[in-house]
C-alpha cells in the first residue's frame, strides 16, 4: 500500500536523466569525476571573483586539505592515528625545495613530492600496522619531535634553522601578463586537492575501503575472513603520508621556503584538531577542518585584539582554542561536524518518515 | 675513562627523573588504561606554580610541596572532569583528549608565565663531588634527585602491596566491573590513580627544572622519554617505570656524550621503535588483554 | 526479602528481561532457570546495579535498591557472584578475600573464616588466583562473596564448567550457607536439576519472561514444561 504523503512519493524522472542519474550513483569513478569537475569549476571561478589575499588563504586551505583528506582517511576508515603527519609534510615540502633549486619543473617536483613520501610511508606504515592505539600515538609522537632534530645535524643539506627557500612558480604567458601570482598558486594549490579529492574518494567507496573499514571494526574477524590486515594497514598509511607530502610539497611553492620552524609538533596536533573537529572518515570535514586551520588564527588575532589582550595571551590563543575544541568534540560532539550534520538528517528524515506514516494512517 | 663515569653517573641522575614520569604514566595506564599524553604538559604547570611560590615565599621546599599538591589536586580533576566521559569508550577518544589537554595546558602556560625560558633553582649545590684530584659530573643535588625518586617509587610499592586502599586501587585496575560488585568504589580508585600519577610528575617536573630552562614547550622531551622508558619496562609494571628509566637515562647518555645532544631525540625515537618492533609489552611485562 | 516487581530490562535493541518479577526470602534459595539467552545473567545483572533497568523495582526489606550505584547496592548487603566467579587473577587468594572485606571494615569475615569454610583455599593461600583449578575458582568466588556478610547473595550459573560432583559439593555449600547464615540465594542455573534439588522455589524464564514460579516438585512433576524449558 502506497503513502500518499507527497514527502514520500518517488518523484517521476525523465528517463533519460534517471538513466544518467543511475549510472553516475552506482559507478564510484564516474560519480568521483563529475565531483571533482565541479568543485574545480566553483574554484576556479571562486579564486577569480576573490581578492589576491583571499586566493592566498583558498592555497593555505587546499594544502591543508590535502594532508587533512590523508589523516582523516588514515584515522576514519582504517582506524590509525597519526601525529607525525606534519613530519610528513616536512618530507614533501622539502623534497619540493631541494628539486626546484637544482631546476625540476612543477609538475615532476609535485609528483616526487609524492613518490618520496609515498616511499616513506611504506616502512612507517609497516611499523605502525604493528601498533595500537596509545602505542601507535606515542610512536608518531616521537617522530614528529624527532625529525625537525634531522635539520639540526645535517645542516648544511637542510638548510639549517632557516631553511630552504625556492623561486616562486610563475603563471604561464598564455595567461597573460598580469595575472596574479597568488590566483596561479591557488590554482596549483587546488589542483592538488582535487587530485587528493579525487583519488581518496575513490579509495574510501572501493572495496579496498570496505574491507580498510573491516579491519577497523574487528582486526580479528577480519582476518579471519581472509583480509590482509597488515598489507592493507601499511598501504593506507603510506598512502595518507603520500596526501600530506603532496601538501607540503604545494605549501614550498606557496611559502617559497622549507623551514623546520613551519613543521613543529604543533603543526601535526592542529592536523589532528582539523580533522576531529570535522569528523573522522569525512572528506567534508576535511573541507571543514581545512577552513579552521585557515580562518582561526586571524579570528582569534581578532578576538584578541578587540578584548586588547597581552602579547602572551593573543600569541598562545589559537593553541589554546585548538585544545579547547579537541577536548569539546570528543567529550560532547565525538562525530564531529559531519557526523553531525549526518545525525541532523537522519533525524529529519525519521520525521518526514513519521509524517508520512501519520498522514497514511488518516487515509 | 672518566668521561664514561661521568656519563654514567649523570645518566643515572636524568634516568630517576625519566623514571617519576614512567611512574606516572605507568600508574595512569594501569588504572585507565590510557596513555597521558598530557603529562609534561601537566607536570610543566606545576613546576611553574612551584617557581611562583619560590619566588612569593623565597623558600624552596615550599614551592616543591606546592608542585606536588597542585599536581594532586591538577590529576585528580583532570581525571574526573575530562577523562572519566571517555573511559571505556573508543580507545582512539582519551587520547585525543590527551593531546588536547597538553595543547591547551602549553598554551595557557604560555598566556601565564609566557614564552621566554626562566631558571629554577636547585636546592643542593650544583658542584660536582671532588674524588681524588677530579670534580665528577655528579653533583648533591643530583644525590637529591636519585634518593627521592627511589623513595617514590617505594612508598607507591609499599602503597600498592600493603595498604587496604592499594589492594583496592590494584582491584579497580584490573577487574573493574568485578571489584564494583567488591564493593570497591572504582571511580574515586582511578582519580586516586590519576591524582597519584599527577604528583609523579609534579616530582620529576620540580627535579629536573634547574638542567632545563623552565618553558612551556621546554617539557616535551621529557614526555617522550618518560613514555619511551615506560614503554621500555613495560606499560604495566611499575617497577619496569623505574628500570626502564634508568636503561634510557643511560642510553640516551652516552648518546648525548659520544654523538652530540641533537641526536637525543631520535635516539630515543629509534629505541622506542626498537622495543615496540621486538617485545611490545616491554621488558618486564606479564600483560595479558584486560577483561572488564 | 528481596523484591524483584515488573523489572525489565533492554540489552541494545533486545529486552533481555521482560516485567520479571521474583522474590528472595531469608534463608531461602531461589533457582531461576532457562536456556541460554532467557535473561537469566541480565536479570542479575539489573538487580545488583551493573545494568540500568527500562522500568520495575528492586527492593531489599522495604529499602529502594533500583537505580542505586553498584557500591552503594553492595553496600546493602547484596552480593553478586558473576558468570565465571570473576577472580581477580592478578591477585593472591588472601587478597581476592581482602579486598571485598575493605568496605566492611571491621565487620567482615576474616580469610581464615572462608578457609574454614572451603580448606582448599587456605593451601592456596599466598599463591596468584590464576593458578587455581575452576571449582578452586567458584570456592574462592563464594567465599569472597561471603566476605561482607550479605544478606542477599546472587549466584550466576556456579556450576559451569565443574565436574558433576564438585557440581553437587557446591549446591551443598549454598544450601548450608541458606540455612546456617539466613542468606536469601537467587541461583541462576542451566544445570535445571541441581539447582532444584537444593532450591525452595524455581523460577523459570523464557525469552525474558516468567513462564512459571512454583516450588521444585511441581516444576519436576510438570513434563511438558522439564522438556521445553529445562533440558530434563
Amino acid at each position: 500500500m502506497t503513502s500518499t504523503d507527497p514527502a514520500l512519493r518517488e518523484p517521476a524522472p525523465g528517463r533519460a536523466t534517471s538513466a544518467v542519474r543511475r549510472a553516475v550513483g552506482e559507478n564510484t569513478l564516474l560519480r568521483s569525476l563529475v565531483l571533482v569537475i565541479v568543485v574545480g569549476v566553483a574554484l576556479l571561478l571562486l579564486s577569480d571573483v576573490v581578492t589576491t589575499y583571499r586566493d592566498l588563504q583558498l592555497s593555505y586551505g587546499a594544502y591543508y586539505f590535502c594532508a587533512l583528506a590523508g589523516l582523516t582517511m588514515l584515522a576514519g576508515t582504517s582506524g590509525q592515528i597519526s601525529l607525525g603527519h606534519g613530519a610528513l609534510m616536512a618530507v614533501g615540502a622539502y623534497t619540493v625545495a631541494k628539486l626546484r633549486n637544482t631546476g625540476w619543473p612543477l609538475v615532476p617536483e609535485l609528483a616526487a613530492a609524492v613518490v618520496v613520501t609515498l616511499i616513506v610511508g611504506i616502512p612507517m606504515g609497516a611499523a605502525a600496522s604493528r601498533l595500537r592505539g596509545p602505542y601507535l600515538a606515542g610512536a608518531t609522537l616521537a617522530l614528529a619531535v624527532g625529525l625537525p632534530a634531522l635539520a639540526d645535524k645535517f645542516p648544511s643539506f637542510f638548510g639549517g634553522e632557516n631553511g630552504l627557500s625556492v623561486n616562486p612558480s610563475t603563471p604561464p604567458a598564455s595567461l597573460g601578463a598580469n595575472f596574479p601570482l597568488e590566483r596561479w598558486e591557488a590554482w596549483i594549490a587546488c589542483a592538488g586537492a582535487l587530485i587528493v579529492l579525487f583519488a581518496l574518494y575513490n579509495l574510501m567507496h572501493s572495496g579496498l575501503g570496505r574491507s580498510m573499514r573491516a579491519v577497523r571494526d574487528d582486526e580479528i574477524a577480519a582476518g579471519l575472513a581472509g583480509l590482509r590486515v597488515g598489507r592493507m594497514q601499511t598501504l593506507a598509511f603510506a598512502i595518507s603520508a603520500a596526501c600530506a607530502g603532496l601538501g607540503g610539497g604545494v605549501f614550498t611553492l606557496v611559502y617559497q621556503s622549507a623551514a623546520p620552524g613551519s613543521f613543529q609538533l604543533q603543526l601535526s596536533l592542529y592536523l589532528l584538531a582539523g580533522v576531529v573537529i570535522g569528523g573522522l572518515g569525512s572528506l567534508v570535514g576535511a573541507v571543514w577542518g581545512a577552513a579552521l586551520l585557515v580562518f582561526l588564527p586571524n579570528w582569534s588575532t581578532d578576538l584578541a585584539n578587540s578584548f586588547s589582550l597581552s602579547t602572551n595571551v593573543s600569541h598562545n590563543l589559537p593553541l589554546a582554542i585548538y585544545g579547547v575544541v579537541l577536548i569539546a568534540v570528543m567529550l560532547v560532539w565525538p562525530s564531529g561536524i559531519q557526523g553531525g550534520v549526518r545525525a541532523l538528517s537522519r533525524s529529519r528524515s525519521r520525521r518526514l518518515r513519521g509524517a508520512g506514516a501519520r498522514s497514511s494512517a488518516q487515509t | 675513562m672518566t668521561r664514561f663515569l661521568d656519563l654514567t653517573l649523570s645518566g643515572i641522575s636524568t634516568g630517576a627523573v625519566y623514571a617519576a614520569v614512567a611512574l606516572a604514566l605507568v600508574l595512569i595506564w594501569r588504572a585507565t588504561r590510557v596513555v597521558n599524553f598530557a603529562q609534561g604538559a601537566m607536570l610543566m604547570i606545576t613546576t611553574f606554580i612551584a617557581l611562583a611560590v619560590i619566588n612569593a615565599t623565597g623558600s624552596y621546599w615550599l614551592g616543591f610541596v606546592a608542585a606536588l599538591l597542585s599536581g594532586l589536586v591538577l590529576g585528580a580533576v583532570v581525571e574526573r572532569v575530562l577523562i572519566r566521559p571517555v573511559e571505556g569508550g573508543p580507545p582512539l577518544n582519551p587520547v585525543i583528549v590527551t593531546l588536547g589537554l597538553y595543547t591547551l595546558l602549553v598554551a595557557v602556560g604560555g598566556m601565564i608565565w609566557g614564552n621566554t625560558p626562566r631558571s629554577f633553582p636547585a636546592p643542593f649545590s650544583l658542584r660536582g663531588y671532588r674524588v681524588g684530584g677530579t670534580t665528577l659530573l655528579f653533583t648533591p643535588n643530583d644525590t637529591f634527585i636519585v634518593l627521592i625518586v627511589l623513595a617514590l617509587a617505594l612508598g607507591l610499592a609499599v602503597l600498592f602491596r600493603a595498604t587496604p586502599i592499594g589492594l583496592q586501587m590494584r582491584a579497580a585496575a584490573f577487574r573493574p566491573e568485578v571489584a564494583r560488585l567488591l564493593g570497591v568504589r572504582v571511580g574515586r580508585m582511578f582519580t586516586l590513580g590519576w591524582a597519584l600519577a599527577a604528583v609523579a610528575g609534579a616530582l620529576a617536573g620540580v627535579l629536573i627544572a634547574p638542567s632545563v630552562f623552565l618553558g612551556p614547550n621546554n617539557f616535551d622531551p621529557i614526555l617522550i622519554s618518560g613514555f619511551v622508558a615506560a614503554v621500555l619496562g613495560g606499560l604495566d609494571s611499575p617497577p619496569g617505570a623505574v628500570i626502564g628509566g634508568l636503561v634510557l637515562g643511560l642510553a640516551l647518555s652516552y648518546v648525548s656524550g659520544y654523538e652530540g645532544s641533537t641526536l637525543v631525540p631520535l635516539a630515543a625515537l629509534a629505541i622506542l621503535v626498537i622495543v615496540l618492533m621486538v617485545r611490545p609489552t616491554g621488558l618486564f611485562a606479564a600483560t595479558r588483554e584486560r577483561r572488564v | 526479602m528481596l523484591t524483584v516487581e515488573g523489572l525489565t530490562t533492554d540489552y541494545g535493541a533486545v529486552r533481555a528481561v521482560d516485567g520479571v518479577s521474583v522474590q528472595v526470602g531469608e534463608g531461602t534459595i531461589t533457582a531461576v532457570l532457562g536456556a541460554n539467552g532467557a535473561g537469566k545473567t541480565t536479570l542479575l545483572r539489573t538487580i545488583s546495579g551493573l545494568v540500568r533497568p527500562r522500568a520495575g523495582r528492586v527492593s531489599l526489606d522495604g529499602d529502594e535498591l533500583t537505580r542505586l550505584p553498584v557500591e552503594e547496592i553492595v553496600r546493602c548487603g547484596v552480593a553478586h557472584v558473576p558468570e565465571g566467579g570473576g577472580v581477580i587473577s592478578e591477585l593472591t587468594v588472601e587478597e581476592n578475600l581482602r579486598v571485598a572485606a575493605v568496605w566492611r571494615r571491621g565487620q567482615a569475615a576474616r580469610p581464615d573464616e572462608i578457609y574454614d569454610l572451603f580448606p582448599r583455599l587456605r593451601e592456596r593461600r599466598t599463591q596468584p588466583a590464576s593458578r587455581l583449578s575452576g571449582g578452586e575458582r567458584q570456592m574462592l568466588s563464594i567465599g569472597r562473596a561471603l566476605v561482607a556478610r550479605p544478606r542477599i547473595l546472587l549466584l550466576d550459573e556456579p556450576s559451569l564448567g565443574l565436574a558433576p560432583l564438585l557440581v553437587a559439593q557446591i549446591m551443598g555449600f549454598i544450601r548450608r550457607f541458606a540455612d546456617s547464615l539466613g542468606i536469601g540465594v537467587l541461583l541462576v542455573e542451566q544445570n535445571a536439576r541441581s539447582a532444584l534439588s537444593v532450591a525452595n522455589r524455581g523460577v523459570v524464564l523464557n525469552l525474558g519472561r516468567v513462564v512459571a514460579d512454583q516450588e521444585p516438585h511441581q516444576l519436576a512433576a510438570d513434563e511438558r514444561l522439564r522438556h521445553a524449558y529445562l533440558g530434563f
